[in-house]
């Protein structure tokens, strides 16, 4: 099976800083707000290179996204910064009426989301909030998986028209996929090809299904890895082309099982293609403190857990 | 000098549109939108340098938002009859398939809208954003905005009148509708603010009063003053004293027509009290 080599762990987040501080230099449009949270967000170099284009609104989401509205108007392309807990849910009506329904250009850039947020615990560890977003008419909901991705994301959606939610997290995490990548929104990518059973990620998700599928190799069980990064507009034709396959499916990202990718993914396989599926996210709960690897064991989110999924769903295939 | 004469035919005539709009569907809101006619009808004709065509960008003119969406009666009147689309068209108002939905949007492509409003203070950060974009591009045009004052008890306004003292967004000229009235009752029934005009000069804004902000000669003049001020380092408000459903004597001082449609007899009372000017559509 193919394999992929960490280069070394890095911190999603400031994947998205480095394609801010790229984009700040090719596009003289960009625009970016923040509310207090720079350093969190790795905006410091984009607010050093370009003071003029750079928005520090204090602790004021709700502001910050209708700031962000506004300066629409006029052609520039604003890029939002903070927790995805204060992204999204603190600021849905906002969202929801001023970009979303008003068709704004606006790109809601969000770190810290789901577990691995760790030890600030569960008032600050959103696992609702892809939910909450791909509900939203026009929105593109896009979870990248490691440093790679959410720098090159964070590029393209630059050149996408309309409002788009990029999640990304905190803890430094395995770099796998190809620097200086082409993101395709929308275009899911096939890591390894398998036959016996199809495993779906999202974000943080994608290298643990990637470690689970080599356990799986050595039991004598084919996976076939996909990294579905947009979870909105979803590659439905991916999905179905690999079920159609390997007969049965795991769905794995780091929040709730109501309303995530797992949810989407079963949408259109019921009406596509009935298929046995599992899911690996939280079991409507709220998170607590504690590390990101403890937390990702104890709400089994990880390759573990992945592996365990693949033999239930195996026995439910035939 | 303008002519007051035919802004007040003009506002007149919006009257009745807003009357006739309404009644015919049996819903939508005539209280605030007959306050605040003499206003549209002064901002959009007199105040506001604007293109004759629409574009959403609206670089190099003056933009206007309406963060109090629900008084879109008014705002449709006037557009129509500033040129924005065809009068004829204020008979589909909120009916389906409509471009003239119960709240104001960008959805059906409505010309001379450049955002959703109706859930209410999100208006001030958006038309602060479309601000700071035309300092961004150097456009020296102003950006206007209207806001209902019961809609100041939304937390939101007082983030954006925080950051535009604080980060001298100086092309903003904000109007607050005084008319005392919300839903449930008067201001100071349901959410009593104290001193309007205290709290915006505490956030750091210059404040300019307009006491009777249903006369037109006094709109004029209190609004050229407010564009006096722009441009030098601070925001500006106007505070416009106005009458829930002014020319329509059993609406006017009252709550009860915040958002309620009058029947036939009442209809035919409010359009006596206003008789045609420039034509129905």
């Amino acid at each position: 099976m193919k394999t992929y080599t960490n280069t070394g762990n890095k911190d999603t987040r400031s994947g998205f800083g480095a394609g801010l501080t790229e984009l700040g230099k090719t596009n003289e449009n960009v625009v970016a707000l923040c509310a207090d949270l720079i350093g969190s967000l790795k905006m410091d170099e984009f607010k050093a290179n370009h003071p003029e284009r750079f928005f520090q609104v204090g602790i004021a989401e709700a502001n910050m996204i209708g700031l962000a509205a506004g300066m629409t108007i006029g052609g520039k392309i604003p890029f939002t910064g903070t927790f995805a807990n204060f992204s999204t849910g603190r600021v849905y009506d906002q969202i929801r009426q001023s970009v979303a329904y008003s068709d704004k250009n606006v790109k809601i850039c969000a770190s810290h989301a789901g577990l691995t947020l760790g030890e600030d615990g569960a008032t600050h560890q959103i696992l609702e909030d892809i939910g909450l977003m791909k509900m939203l008419p026009g929105m593109t909901v896009i979870n990248t998986c490691d440093f790679n991705q959410t720098k090159a994301a964070t590029i393209a959606i630059a050149d996408h028209h309309g409002p788009v939610y990029l999640r990304f997290g905190r803890p430094k995490v395995a770099n796998f996929t190809p620097e200086n990548q082409t993101f395709e929104i929308g275009k899911a990518v096939l890591l390894t090809e398998g036959n016996d059973v199809t495993i779906v990620a999202t974000g943080h998700l994608v290298w643990e299904a990637l470690e689970a599928a080599k356990t799986l190799h050595d039991k004598g069980i084919s996976a076939e890895v996909i990294n579905i990064h947009t979870i909105k507009p979803l590659d439905d034709k991916a999905i179905i082309d690999s079920v159609s396959k390997t007969g049965c499916i795991i769905t794995a990202e780091e929040h709730n099982h109501l309303g995530g990718l797992g949810e989407s993914v079963a949408r259109v396989l019921a009406k596509h293609h009935p298929t046995p599926q599992e899911f690996v996210a939280t079991n409507d709960t709220f998170g607590e403190s504690g590390t990101p690897a403890q937390l990702m064991e104890k709400y089994g989110l990880n390759a573990n857990a992945i592996i365990k999924a693949a033999e239930t769903v195996l026995k439910r295939k035939n | 000098m303008p002519n007051t004469q035919q802004l007040q035919d003009l506002t007149t005539q919006v009257r009745r549109d807003i009357l006739r709009m309404v009644h015919k569907v049996n819903s939508g809101h005539p209280g605030g939108s007959l306050g605040c006619a003499e206003f549209f009808v002064t901002l959009y004709q007199e105040i506001m340098d604007r293109k004759d065509t629409f574009d959403m960008d609206g670089i190099g003119e003056d933009l206007f938002f309406l963060s109090n969406g629900h008084i879109s009666p008014v705002f449709y009147s006037v557009l129509a009859r500033s040129g924005y689309f065809p009068v004829d068209e204020l008979n589909t108002f909120r009916l389906i398939n409509s471009r003239l939905q119960g709240h104001p949007t960008t959805h059906e492509g409505l010309p001379g809208v450049r955002v959703a409003s109706g859930s209410l203070g999100q208006g001030f950060s958006v038309a602060l954003g479309a601000a700071e974009a035309k300092k961004l591009n150097n456009d020296t045009h102003l950006v206007y905005s209207l806001h209902g004052d019961g809609e100041l008890q939304e937390g939101q306004n007082w983030e954006g009148i925080m950051y535009a003292a604080a980060n001298n967004v100086d092309n903003i000229i904000s109007t607050i509708d005084l008319n005392g009235q919300q839903i449930d009752g008067s201001t100071d029934d349901v959410l009593p603010m104290g001193s309007v005009r205290a709290k915006f000069e505490a956030f750091g804004w210059i404040v300019v009063d307009i006491e009777n902000g249903n006369d037109i000669a006094a709109i004029l003049e209190g609004m050229a003053k407010a564009k006096s001020l722009s441009g030098k380092g601070k925001p500006v408000c106007v505070l416009l004293k106005t009458v829930m459903g002014n020319g329509v004597d059993f609406m006017m001082h009252t709550h009860a027509w915040h958002g309620k449609a009058p029947n036939d007899e009442q209809l035919a009372i409010g359009l006596a009290q206003n008789t045609e000017t420039l034509g129905d559509y």
